[in-house]
């Protein structure tokens, strides 16, 4: 057995976060988050030099053909580093749908140009309020034309293209929904920009009228494809979930450490201390939950489908834990808009309900695990 | 990232799972997978007498303390191979629970300042189960704060007198021999007059009291010491030394219980896909199910957090620090869970007998056995302190009496 990255995956690691710490310091996240740019174009150049945008991509394709395993390193220091890009949409959602469902020649046209880092992908499939279920998808598709309206949509603004789950049927089960590519700089398509929780990264609601689009994958097979794409985000998203934790709880510390009141270290007191030591063990169980995640994803085990919900479920509650203690620490100081630990909040909230939020999340693992014990 | 074993460790699980199907006694396998925290106990028979017969057919075929020496009655197994071992020795492990604190304390702290006759001829009846060992620190004026205890030993001659109390001695009513602290200088700060000695449990002067728990059961005793004389051969490490050689007990008292307190959350999930409510199945149901989701993801992180830890002691490093918070994942879930699973059972809830109770009754032992997990081999509030300044390197508490002789400390809050 073992249960840990290997030492070239750490190094990988190390690489990451040195480059990271280089570009992407919590300065230059803030140009986004004043809104001055939507995303840190020169971080996302240097990503794609870095070789990161492609790392899970096969070479043929034009990426590093490394794997999942060394995806989720880097994914953990994107976390870390609170990094102002579409890296999540279209690396885990675009760029998988694509190496699971799409034909060569889809492939062949938009793996590339993710590696290099001039095509920018996501995933549309929400309409409104609602989680991920065949029933919430109204959009329609019909000749090859799609008509509806998806909100919100991540990094929809800045994408070149999007994955659109749309009905294709009414019969009343998942093989109702297919899966289109859609070049979003093509016509029928309206996109509109919304404010949301986490300016860092952008939310965005598109409308498609008459929108023109091409099938990925077979027809009725899209809600097969989506949820294999959920879960294996759900890992990755995990890795940045996790990499946020430990931010935030360092930031903590650190505070605690350097702040002086009634004559001595904060973290002195037990009421601190108690508070920081919790955050550990939700960082800790949230690791040790993600690692399983990755070992599930990277063998592609029948086990990945649990483990995925349940590296979802512990880095959510884990990040969510330890951003909203790291505000409580630095006490009135954490709740302006002049330190960082808002930016880590606001990550952790808004990641919280990217693939479904959490509820929904643990009706899956449940499933799941019923499932495992039936068979 | 694998959970494949190599070859060797592939032979060494093959060895062991043949050896333990031709030796186990498989009559009490079915019991023994049923039992929980709060209820393992055998219906028609001793399970002191079963475990120690298990345990003695171990070490007789070498499988008795893996990981230690060949000559002190253990392997001389990696960590991996004692792992390997615990896999597949299943249900049956929950037999050596009384042996927990002689193989898991004791005997490290026998085996690091013990003189070497007294390994050779101590450790090996420890590892067979013949003789079992307790450890006698914590006082009625000395629990979170050992350092605090007032047990004294005064030098007499060669041998030395001992006079005081401990109390929470987990199995001191069964124990041939004991691991015990003591004051030896009350006139300089408390952690520096403390030494510490092993002793026969038989000696004269020993005096064991069981003590009523709030659960009903009697697992831990108090201890008086009446003049009882320990010869000074038998003490280990200095004198005045006694806190430094306690931590290396305390470090193994908090690996071996937090690697085996138990959550509950199998029984929870196993509880509730069969049960029905009153408005369907309970697996079924939305809060139910969230309940059960929060719990599988605590129960599944430690579980992994352990691997993680395996996996470094097999690649020869040594575990981080991550493995010190699966005790106080599994104390408070525990609780919580057996709390909940009365919940579901409505008013009926009340009902603990096992003829009578849902469920036999294993949540409601399980919830008053649960207050003892969260205070045993280190408070919550203990191993969160451990955690925030081994691990996150945070500042000890502000300590008044630290460099105050013990005999000028209050021994009083109020009055």
């Amino acid at each position: 057995m073992n249960f840990d990255f290997s030492d070239d995956q750490k190094q990988l690691r190390d690489q990451a976060r040195k480059f990271l710490a280089e570009k992407c310091s919590p300065k230059a996240v803030r140009v986004v988050l004043d809104g001055k740019v939507p995303y840190d174009k020169e971080l996302w150049k240097g990503l794609a030099e870095m070789g990161f945008l492609g790392v899970a991509i096969p070479e043929e394709f034009g990426g590093a053909g490394a794997g999942h395993l060394e995806l989720c390193v880097i994914a953990e220091e994107m976390g870390r580093a609170n990094a102002p890009v579409p890296f999540s949409s279209t690396v885990y959602l675009a760029a998988e749908a694509l190496l699971i469902a799409g034909s060569d020649a889809q492939k062949k046209r938009w793996l590339p140009a993710i590696a290099s880092g001039k095509a920018i992908g996501t995933l549309a499939l929400f309409e409104g309020k609602g989680n991920p279920a065949p029933k919430n998808v109204k959009l329609t598709a019909a000749s090859g034309v799609l008509n509806g309206v998806k909100k919100p949509v991540a990094d929809g603004a800045i994408a070149d293209f999007a994955v659109v789950a749309a009905r294709t049927g009414s019969s009343g089960r998942d093989g109702d929904i297919s899966l289109f590519l859609v070049d979003l700089g093509g016509g029928g398509v309206e996109v509109k920009g919304l404010t949301n929780l986490d300016p860092t990264r952008g939310q965005a609601e598109i409308t498609f009228k008459d929108c023109k689009a091409e099938p990925l994958g077979a027809a009725g097979e899209g809600w097969s494809i989506l949820s294999q794409v959920l879960d294996r985000a759900a890992v990755l998203c995990a890795f940045e979930q996790v990499g946020g934790s430990d931010r935030a709880l360092e930031m903590g510390r650190d505070y605690a450490l350097d702040r002086i009141a009634f004559g001595r270290q904060i973290g002195s007191f037990q009421a601190v201390k108690h508070m920081l030591a919790d955050m550990y063990v939700s960082a800790t169980l949230a690791r040790s939950n993600s690692y399983y995640g990755a070992w599930a994803l990277s063998t592609n085990a029948a086990e990945l489908p649990e483990a995925a919900a349940a590296a979802r479920i512990s880095a959510t509650q884990a990040f969510q834990h330890c951003a909203k203690n790291n505000i409580q620490v630095h006490g009135g100081m954490g709740f302006t808009w002049e330190f960082d630990c808002h930016m880590y909040y606001r990550r952790a909230n808004a990641m919280a309900l990217g693939l479904g939020s959490i509820s929904y999340w643990e009706d899956q693992l449940i499933d799941r695990m019923r499932k495992k014990n039936a068979a | 990232m694998n959970f494949d074993d190599t070859p060797q460790e592939a032979e060494f699980r093959a060895t062991a799972r043949v050896w333990i199907g031709a030796n186990a006694p498989k009559q009490y396998e079915e019991e023994l997978r049923k039992s929980s925290l709060g209820r393992t106990q055998l219906k028609n028979a001793n399970i002191l007498e079963v475990a120690k017969a298990w345990q003695k057919k171990k070490a007789d075929a070498g499988w008795a303390c893996l990981h230690w020496p060949k000559d002190y009655g253990g392997r001389g197994a990696s960590p991996i191979e004692r792992v390997i071992w615990q896999q597949e020795e299943g249900p049956f492990g929950k037999l050596s629970g009384m042996f927990i604190i002689g193989h898991g304390m004791c005997g490290p702290t026998m085996m690091a300042f013990a003189r070497e006759e007294h390994k050779r001829n101590y450790l090996p009846p420890l590892a067979s189960g013949e003789k079992v060992w307790c450890q006698l620190f914590s006082e009625p004026a000395g629990g979170s704060d050992v350092a605090g205890l007032r047990t004294r030993a005064e030098k007499d001659g060669d041998d030395w007198l001992i006079n005081g109390q401990k109390i929470w001695t987990s199995g001191a009513h069964y124990s041939d021999y004991g691991i015990l602290l003591t004051r030896t200088d009350p006139t300089v700060p408390k952690h520096k007059g403390l030494t510490m000695f092993f002793l026969d449990m038989k000696s004269p002067g020993v005096e064991v009291r069981p003590i009523k728990q709030a659960s009903g059961a009697s697992d831990f005793n108090e201890v008086y010491f009446t003049n009882v004389r320990i010869p000074d051969h038998q003490r280990l490490g200095e004198v005045g030394d006694g806190w430094n050689v306690s931590l290396t007990t305390l470090m193994n008292e908090r690996m071996s219980i937090g690697a085996g307190v138990s959550t509950g959350f199998p029984e929870l999930f196993e509880y509730c896909a069969g049960l029905m409510l009153d408005d369907g199945p309970a697996i079924e149901d939305r809060a139910v199910r969230s309940k059960l989701a929060n719990w599988a993801v605590k129960a599944s992180g430690r579980r992994y957090t352990s691997m993680r830890a395996i996996s470094a002691l097999s690649k020869g490093e040594r575990p981080g620090p991550e493995n010190s918070i699966g005790k106080l994942v599994a104390g408070s879930m525990i609780q919580d869970v057996a709390a909940y699973a009365l919940d579901l059972q409505g008013a009926s809830g009340v009902v603990s007998s096992p003829e009578n109770a849902e469920a036999a009754g294993r949540f409601q032992a399980m919830l008053l056995r649960a207050p003892g997990t969260r205070v045993e081999g280190g408070t919550d509030e203990i191993m969160r302190n451990i955690i925030a300044e081994r691990v996150l390197g945070l500042p000890g508490d502000i300590r008044v009496d630290k460099d105050v002789p013990f005999n000028k400390i209050p021994t009083k809050g109020r009055g």
